[in-house]
């Protein structure tokens, strides 16, 4: 109740096209020079102290790269990307490798202070009342600090940046890295595997439940550069891990890519819960600027009786190409998708997920809930398939999509692959309109408009909203109130 | 308290006129019921009184308090005390009935500059309301009118009302879809809220609703025009009669 309360209150204190993350941090920078090739690959791997191993994976992948052709089947439309006009690197000066908080710059906290982004364990140890977050943040290319390690690391659990984690805990990264994301996957996974810069590395060791949230929060600032994200989540025997991303860039005429690439792996037993609140600037109403989101996402339940979860709520940028996914390997393993996506202005949404039942007795639930406002476009793109061995797979879709005012539009494209006849797979999917009969009901009740949008799009993604963790339903609740401010009339 | 002058009215969409000259006068502490056959412009009325926009006013006026409201939205007039119990309410997925409750009360306040609810006040009074209308407050976790049988919805539109304290209650058809108990506990709800200083309107299609909630005036529709009025007693004719007299002495 509070939650909905605050979305309209949200709702009316921001003016239209107000994105409240927009402000820009004005910090000295190191960058590599513009453009892509041997070198600037070379130069990353030097700036962050990796083994030859490393560098020789990033150039191979670099090489395959070169040979790949930009994919072009989404339903979204954008200029080609020049790859040559794009910094691959940037790091606050101040900064060579994460340091202990005393050590970073008071800009840079600042930074995320005014992103409501807690960095100071002793203040959030002080409020009793509120859970306790360990919090990766990335600012561009770097880590500038991880919280509340020392604690986690007495429970076994480690982490840490990946860039640290390359340095510090080379064989687990060897073992794991691109082994659910193949470096050859896909145009975009390809080049991130080439230029990833950084990003976090989570280790539950077995029979472990982690003793707290974790997250990354993830801020893009300079100019033309991209940010190359690269995330491992290993959950070993019987552990849990709940881990959630933020993400937020200034508002720029220019847009800027975001290609990332997030793993992770469960072994059996394992439970790894992992939520997104994604709000990359989405670009102004005549869709100038903004953030491209190319984004390869996928968990590999490896063991048996292993769970993931994807949990996403995407209402920024400018582009959004994204479907995490579940690759259903271990017996009984069970893979679920529940995704909010928000589209408004001129934005374009092209996302969804994979099931990819392996194992006998897997099971997966998609839960997709579209809402296209404005001039958007918002297209649900979904597989759930059988192999020929997963007997008594079992899947439940649903896609609903929302449509707010004449001008945009909601697409949903389900493939559905069942190679053996014990499969059984459920699909439903429903479009429909914010009728004026609700509005006029709302209306007649003394809620204003806004109000009465927030209300019956709160009560439309009520089952998505539910399965996020609890501090950040509210904030994902405010967020899509926000999203859709101006898109009446 | 409501005095509608010589209004014309019609839907914006194709200008189809529906209210010709229809004049109708309800005092505070007053139950006007209107009736009339089907398509006489009964659902209109109710619609242009709350300010519908796919209603457009092309003549004469609506004075509430003495005031003309053809300027104000839906929501204004709402916040102002004109409530509309609906024929058929619509279900809104996903929001508690709670919920909604509890952010259209707040809205009100806020428009009328008052303060917010605490959540124990808010609690309070609807327990209390919906103990008066025999509704289980389970019924209130649930999603607004979804898979509400007929009366469990118009008892939750009669909750709406005790509870938004209006001024000007309109209720369209309130008596269809009910069966005899249900319509009792909703007439009993609705004469709970007579009082000197509200003025209620029931619309209704048949006398049935009548003999719960008793009028103090009947008002015949037809065409768009209010073309008799009458004692409770006009009910009775009416539901004996058929509207066909009525109709003919007046053309």
């Amino acid at each position: 109740m509070p939650a909905v309360q605050e979305t309209i209150d949200q709702v009316r204190q921001i003016d239209v096209d107000q994105y409240k993350y927009g402000f820009e941090t004005l910090i000295e920078m190191e960058k590599a020079p513009k453009g892509l090739n041997e070198d600037i690959i070379r130069f990353i791997s030097a700036k962050k102290d990796e083994p030859e191993w490393m560098l020789e994976w990033r150039l191979s992948a670099y090489r395959r790269w070169l040979t790949m052709e930009v994919p072009s089947w989404a339903r979204v439309e954008y200029p080609e990307i020049d790859f040559d006009d794009i910094y691959y690197y940037a790091a606050p000066k101040s900064m060579s490798g994460p340091k202990t908080l005393d050590e970073v710059d008071p800009e840079l906290l600042r930074t995320y202070e005014k992103l409501g982004i807690p960095l100071r364990e002793q203040e959030m140890l002080a409020g009793v009342q509120q859970s306790r977050i360990a919090v990766d943040a990335v600012f561009d290319s770097v880590s500038v600090v991880t919280t509340f390690k020392e604690e986690l690391a007495k429970a076994g659990v480690i982490f840490m940046s990946i860039s640290e984690a390359i340095r510090e805990h080379p064989d687990l990264v060897r073992k794991y890295l691109g082994s659910v994301v193949p470096v050859s996957d896909n145009y975009y996974a390809t080049l991130n595997s080439a230029v990833f810069t950084d990003g976090s590395f989570v280790f539950v060791p077995k029979g472990v439940r982690c003793p707290m949230e974790l997250s990354t929060y993830f801020r893009i600032n300079e100019k033309n550069t991209g940010q190359f994200e690269r995330t491992l989540i290993i959950c070993e025997e019987a552990g849990y891990v709940s881990y959630l991303e933020g993400c937020t860039a200034p508002q720029r005429d220019e847009n800027q890519l975001h290609a990332a690439v997030v793993e992770l792996v469960a072994l059996e037993d394992a439970e790894i819960k992992y939520s997104t609140v994604q709000n990359w600037f989405p670009g102004d109403s005549e869709g100038k600027g903004g953030i491209y989101n190319f984004v390869t996402k996928r968990g590999d339940c490896r063991g048996a009786n292993s769970k993931i979860s994807w949990t996403q709520v995407e209402t920024g940028s400018a582009i959004t190409w994204k479907y995490p996914s579940c690759i259903l390997r271990g017996d009984n393993s069970r893979g679920e998708f529940y995704s909010i996506a928000v589209s408004n202005g001129r934005q374009q949404i092209d996302s969804g997920t994979k099931m990819i039942h392996l194992g006998k007795n897997t099971s997966s639930r998609i839960i997709s809930k579209g809402i296209s406002a404005g001039k958007s476009n918002n297209t649900y793109r979904g597989q759930v398939s059988a192999h020929r061995k997963a007997t008594n797979a079992r899947n439940f879709t649903q896609c609903d999509s929302l449509l707010i005012g004449n001008n945009c539009g909601a697409h949903t494209v389900p493939y559905i692959e069942a190679r053996n006849s014990t499969a059984q797979f459920e699909h439903e999917a429903t479009t429909s309109k914010i009728s004026e009969d609700q509005l006029f009901y709302c209306l007649q009740r003394g809620i204003p408009e806004e109000e009465a949008i927030a209300l019956i799009v709160n009560g439309f993604v009520k089952e998505v909203i539910q399965e996020l963790p609890m501090e950040f339903a509210v904030e994902a609740q405010k967020l899509i109130g926000i999203s859709l401010e101006g898109s009446v009339g | 308290m409501l005095e509608i002058k010589n209004l014309h009215a019609r839907i914006a969409e194709d200008g189809t006129e529906i209210i010709r000259g229809l004049d109708l006068t309800v005092k505070a502490g007053e139950v006007a019921a209107i009736m009339g056959p089907n398509g006489s412009g009964k659902s209109t009325l109710s619609y242009v009184l709350t300010g519908r926009e796919d209603y457009e006013v092309t003549e004469g006026d609506i004075l509430y308090n003495g005031e003309s409201i053809l300027e104000m939205d839906v929501s204004e007039r709402a916040a102002s005390g004109i409530f509309l119990a609906f024929q058929y309410p619509v279900e809104i997925p996903g929001v508690a009935t709670m919920q909604f409750l509890k952010v259209a009360m707040n809205e009100q306040r806020k428009a009328r500059g008052e303060d917010e609810l605490s959540t124990p006040d808010f609690i309070r009074k609807v327990k209390e309301a919906a103990a008066e209308l025999k509704i289980d407050m389970d019924m209130l976790k649930r999603p607004l009118n979804v898979g509400f049988s007929g009366g469990e919805k118009k008892r939750a539109e009669i909750l709406q009302m005790a509870l938004l304290e209006p001024n000007l209650c309109i209720l369209d058809e309130t008596d269809s879809g009910l069966d005899i108990d249900a319509l009792k506990i909703v007439a009993d709800g609705v004469n709970a809220l007579r009082s000197p200083d509200r003025a209620i309107v029931v619309i209704t299609h048949y006398q049935r609703l009548l003999d719960y909630i008793v009028p103090d005036s009947v008002h015949v529709l037809y065409k768009g025009r209010v073309i008799e009025s009458g004692q409770k007693e006009l009910a009775l004719e009416l539901e004996k009669n058929g509207y066909a007299n009525i109709i003919e002495k007046a053309a």
